[in-house]
């Protein structure tokens, strides 16, 4: 890989702000490494922030907070994760392996780069990689790619499953800009790729995740990760489906659905969710449901069957949420 | 106590459990390190390369390409290895052409491996692009029988029979191209002696492969260049020919004048051979009451441009059932890649996955259950060469496998979920059983250690263990006192380790090299006990490193005290069993599995699969069965996850890595079987003994296939087969 200066930080050195924005921010390196050996990365300083003290995990009223370099797995298996928040639990321990568990970080996950063959691959065309050098998936292999929120420039998909989870729950992503802790909604965090699709996210240089947010509600009672991938382990989702319920008398109370694998983002539409508070939580309303999430849906050859595929899904989720084996 | 049959642990178990094990790339010579350039192209030619930036940048020691390429390499050099196809071989830097994408351009030569791989970056290249075509499916009207080897000879009238069958298929199937992707990377390290000898430690099946290679391309004979390799971290084929990275460190060592280790990264692993796609066509017919009267199976497999890789697999079709009349054709066609190279069971992996799902349909249309159907078709000789076999004890398959895995009540089997359908399915497989030359020799130490040595590799199969076993029982001593040594071109020749052969032609030798030694032992005891001359050697036994007579024991030891030096080496050249000329040798398998299917969401898993295996004398079952299991789960693999995705618009492999070519991992794995019947066999070899390094992969896919279409009435016809092929289909 290209040589680069290694900085690891302090929290004195981050008053100033410099730092961050004249480097590539490392944490557990679990992405950022293997695309500086690709070559699709190559920054010339890399901050280190894994001593930085964002490494707890905070209950209060409001919900439980994150600190950004909690490991994923320390978050998937902390009590109150686990007994509050079981759709997020399930959702990373559907991620990767135990290894990549161990080593990455929230933040880090939130920050992941998006999933695409011809991304990784430095000798093709790709828009995100190389601006205005064209997109190869297109009329590639796109199997894997999106199918909602796509752009003529790019068809990536974002590949976490936290992220699916937490955008089901509505988290909220704390992120130090200027010295100043401001407050993005899990939504607002990742983007759809338009015609810059080099921008993964709307965080700027400099900013710096110290620490996701979760709701009060964890919806512990009526949840489901559903991850439909090529191999039982270790595999990213072909589709995902976070879904949580709450269910009073037979009518959906609250309803929230979050969709991997289709898009550049976490797919989520709450005004399609509020549609259905207060209907009955039947397989009817969850096909329905489905149906106006996944509207204009398109398909680019090889990753066509993932539009009905993703409705299955959904109703499949839904269904266990609502009852819980 | 016996050895041969003992589940014995693996001899270099605790030094490959503890980091000793020295694989390629452990040797801690002080080395320069060596990273490829990969073309990024797969046709036309460089029109200009510029390595000025990278030849600056800090720890390059040298730099090396077509531009560079000494002269000697060029002139009347041969660049064929044993197992080179017909055509003519990859010669690395040879000019500016461009046979591939991600051929090798360009040898970076540094002091560490990551500035080498970054000088490798600054490398700038400008290509003259061509058309080509990218992929079988685009080249097929160019595909043609000359290129490829004849198969096995029809037989009958295949037209008439099929037209005159009451029930006929006709039938393609496709399967993609596999990569072999060992979990050791392929590696060479290449020590530079001062007088300008080399030793070379390479990932090889056979050190005599790597020095053939040496020889043809650098003239390097066995006085100046030693081939070392005594671990391969796995192989599968891949190791089967010398691979760029043998040339590679090879040429810089000699130029530079310095020891050169070069290690290939994981994409690289996907950037030579590769198991070819291929695509079959199969015309089945039977009568009424379930009896084969027509077979034609057509084969038409990619290859290179430069070479023609071929395997066989339309043989298999005319060797397994009972039929008269049979047509085979195999064809090949080139297209923009490297060559294809053997992969655990080339060929018949191929050939049997389309024939065993092609029977399953055609019992299916005859109504006859797929075993019974199997039963009806059996031939206890080989119909391609018109020869009995030298054991088949596939029926005892047949049958151990019905009970074991409850064939005749499964569907009595309960569903328990009700998005799951649950499927079964079974398939034949089949390997060759053969031997081949093979030389060791033997030496006793002064402590009544015997050393034997033989050129041959172990690849994980467990070489080092059974050969142990089988000098241990025939010498009558204790496993410990046994040290076999491989991998090295100064030991006696043994054929490369492929074909599950090295039990049958090695440890026949070693078997041979061990009665010598007793006969020579008994010589030598005789002569200095004068009493005992006129002793029988059938009156000796052997036991506990004890030569026993009449209740009387002599120490090995003792005996070969009076020995001289030289009668204390032995050497040993075996040759096949004559039963290899009269007969025909194969190992059998039958094979069952149990799938699930989500009607929804077309998630296919695999609960349970059950192979029963006859392959002759096991010699170590524990090794036996790892092999078996190994071949099973790369069998699931091949069924259901591996796709080499070659972008045709690129000619390049788009997943050439573990997170996208999807290997089959733990959680894919449930409930694995293995039990192998007696069978006793007397002309194979002399141990008696079939390999089953190959034999557990062949037939499984199409289990598995057959198994998806009795869950859910949908036959996919390709590999891999994918939760997309059943919701489409």
């Amino acid at each position: 890989m290209k040589p680069f200066q290694y900085t690891r930080l302090s929290t004195e050195d981050l008053s100033s702000g410099t730092t961050l924005r004249d480097s590539t921010i490392l944490a557990g390196g679990t992405n950022l490494v293997d695309l500086m050996k690709y070559g699709v990365e190559e920054p010339d300083s890399l901050a280190d922030i894994g001593k930085l003290p964002y490494t707890q995990i905070e209950e209060s009223d409001k919900g439980l907070l994150l600190g950004a370099l909690v490991t994923n797995a320390d978050t998937a298996y902390h009590a109150a994760v686990k007994s509050t928040y079981p759709v997020l639990n399930k959702a990373i321990l559907a991620a990767a392996s135990s290894q990549l568990r161990n080593r990455a970080t929230n933040g880090g996950n939130l920050l992941q780069r998006t999933r695409c063959y011809y991304f990784y691959d430095t000798t093709m065309p790709c828009n995100k990689r190389e601006p205005g050098t064209g997109c190869a998936a297109i009329k590639g292999f796109n199997r894997i790619h999106a199918i909602l929120g796509t752009s003529a420039s790019c068809i990536a998909t974002h590949p976490s499953d936290m992220c699916v989870a937490l955008a089901a729950l509505e988290a909220k992503v704390l992120v130090l800009r200027k010295g100043e802790t401001i407050v993005i909604p899990f939504d607002q965090l990742h983007r759809l790729p338009g015609d810059q699709p080099e921008k993964d996210h709307n965080l700027e240089p400099g900013d710096l995740i110290t620490h996701i947010q979760l709701p009060a509600e964890g919806f512990s009672e009526h949840f489901e990760y559903l991850k439909i991938r090529d191999r039982e382990s270790y595999a990213f989702a072909l589709v995902s489906v976070a879904a949580c319920l709450k269910v009073s008398e037979g009518k959906i109370a609250d309803i929230r659905v979050a969709l991997g694998g289709v898009a550049h983002k976490p797919w989520k539409l709450k005004e399609v969710e509020k549609d259905f508070f207060g209907k009955e939580a039947s397989t009817e309303n969850f096909q329905s449901l489905a149906e106006q999430l996944i509207q204009g849906a398109q398909g680019f050859g090889t990753n066509d069957f993932k539009i009905s595929l993703v409705k299955g899904a959904i109703v499949r989720a839904l269904n266990n949420a609502l009852n819980p084996s | 106590m016996l050895n041969i049959g003992n589940k014995q642990k693996r001899v270099d178990g605790p030094q490959k459990v503890t980091g000793k094990a020295t694989y390629a790339a452990d040797i801690t010579s002080q080395f320069y390190h060596a990273y490829v350039l990969q073309s990024t192209i797969a046709c036309g030619s460089i029109t200009a390369i510029d390595t000025s930036a990278a030849e600056a940048f800090e720890g390059v020691k040298g730099i090396f390409t077509h531009k560079n390429l000494p002269e000697r390499l060029k002139n009347k050099v041969d660049y064929t290895d044993p197992l080179s196809p017909p055509g003519k071989p990859f010669r690395p830097f040879y000019n500016d052409k461009i046979l591939y994408n991600g051929q090798p351009i360009a040898l970076v030569v540094a002091q560490t491996f990551e500035q080498a791989r970054y000088a490798s970056k600054l490398i700038k290249v400008t290509y003259e692009e061509k058309k080509f075509k990218g992929s079988l499916s685009e080249n097929l009207k160019n595909a043609s029988a000359d290129r490829a080897p004849e198969p096995a000879s029809n037989r009958g009238d295949f037209k008439k029979a099929f037209k005159n069958s009451d029930y006929t298929i006709i039938r393609e199937y496709r399967q993609s191209r596999n990569y072999h992707n060992p979990m050791e990377p392929h590696a060479t390290s290449v020590e530079y002696k001062s007088d300008g000898s080399l030793v070379v430690y390479d990932k090889i099946q056979g050190v005599a492969s790597s020095l053939k290679y040496l020889n043809g391309v650098f003239g390097l004979g066995a006085d100046t260049v030693q081939v070392k390799s005594d671990f391969v971290g796995g192989a599968f084929g891949s190791g089967l020919r010398p691979q760029y990275q043998l040339f590679m460190a090879t040429l810089a060592a000699l130029e530079l004048n310095h020891n050169v280790q070069m290690v290939m990264t994981r994409a690289q692993m996907f950037s030579f051979g590769y198991r070819p796609e291929v695509i079959h066509t199969m015309k089945l017919g039977c009568s009424n009451d379930g009896i084969l009267q027509a077979l034609s199976h057509k084969t038409v497999g990619e290859t290179s441009t430069f070479e023609d890789f071929n395997e066989t697999i339309v043989d298999w079709s005319g060797l397994l059932y009972k039929c008269e009349n049979v047509n085979l054709e195999y064809e090949l066609t080139p297209v923009q890649s490297y060559t294809p190279l053997d992969m655990r069971a080339p060929g018949g992996v191929s050939g049997v996955y389309a024939l065993e799902c092609a029977i399953d349909e055609l019992a299916h249309e005859a109504g006859i259950d797929p075993l019974e159907f199997r039963r009806k078709n059996y031939v206890d000789y080989d119909q391609n060469e018109d020869k009995p076999f030298t054991s088949k004890e596939l029926m005892a398959c047949y049958a151990r496998c019905e009970e074991v895995f409850g064939w005749k009540n499964r569907k009595d089997l309960s569903k328990t979920e009700p998005h799951l359908l649950t499927g079964y399915g079974m398939a034949t497989g089949s390997w060759e059983a053969l031997q081949q030359p093979a030389s060791v020799s033997l030496s006793m130490n002064e402590e009544g250690t015997f050393t034997i040595k033989c050129a041959t590799a172990d690849i994980g199969t467990g070489t080092y263990t059974v050969m142990s076993q089988i000098a241990a029982d025939k010498l009558g001593v204790s496993i410990e006192k046994i040290k076999f040594m491989l991998g090295d071109t100064a030991f006696p020749d043994s054929p490369i380790e492929g074909g599950s052969w090295t039990v049958s032609s090695v440890g026949s030798a070693v078997a041979s090299v061990c009665e010598k030694f007793k006969y020579r032992i008994a010589d030598v005891w005789k002569r200095n006990n004068p009493d005992y001359q006129a002793v029988a050697f059938g009156d000796i036994s052997f036991q506990k490193g004890k030569l026993e007579y009449r209740s009387k024991a002599f120490s090995f030891t003792e005996i070969m005290q009076q020995a001289s030096k030289e009668e204390l080496s032995i050497a040993h050249s075996e040759s096949p069993a004559e039963g290899q000329n009269t007969h025909s040798g194969y190992a059998h398998c039958c094979v069952m599995v149990e799938v699930t299917v989500d009607k929804d969401l077309g998630i296919i898993k695999v609960p349970r699969l059950v192979n029963v295996s006859a392959a002759g004398k096991i010699i170590n079952p524990k090794t036996a069965e790892n092999q078996l299991l190994g071949s099973m789960v790369w069998g699931l693999g091949m069924a259901l996850r591996e796709e080499g995705m070659v972008d045709t618009r690129y000619g390049r492999v788009m997943n050439a890595n573990f997170a996208e070519y999807h290997i089959a991992v733990n959680a894919d794995i449930h409930d694995i079987h293995t039990e192998f019947v007696e069978e006793k066999d007397d002309k194979v070899n002399p141990l008696g003994a079939k390999g089953v390094g190959e034999l557990g992969i062949v037939g499984l896919a199409a289990a598995i296939s057959n198994a998806i279409f009795d869950a859910t009435g949908k036959r996919l016809r390709k590999l891999p087969m994918l939760l997309d092929d059943v919701l489409e289909a």
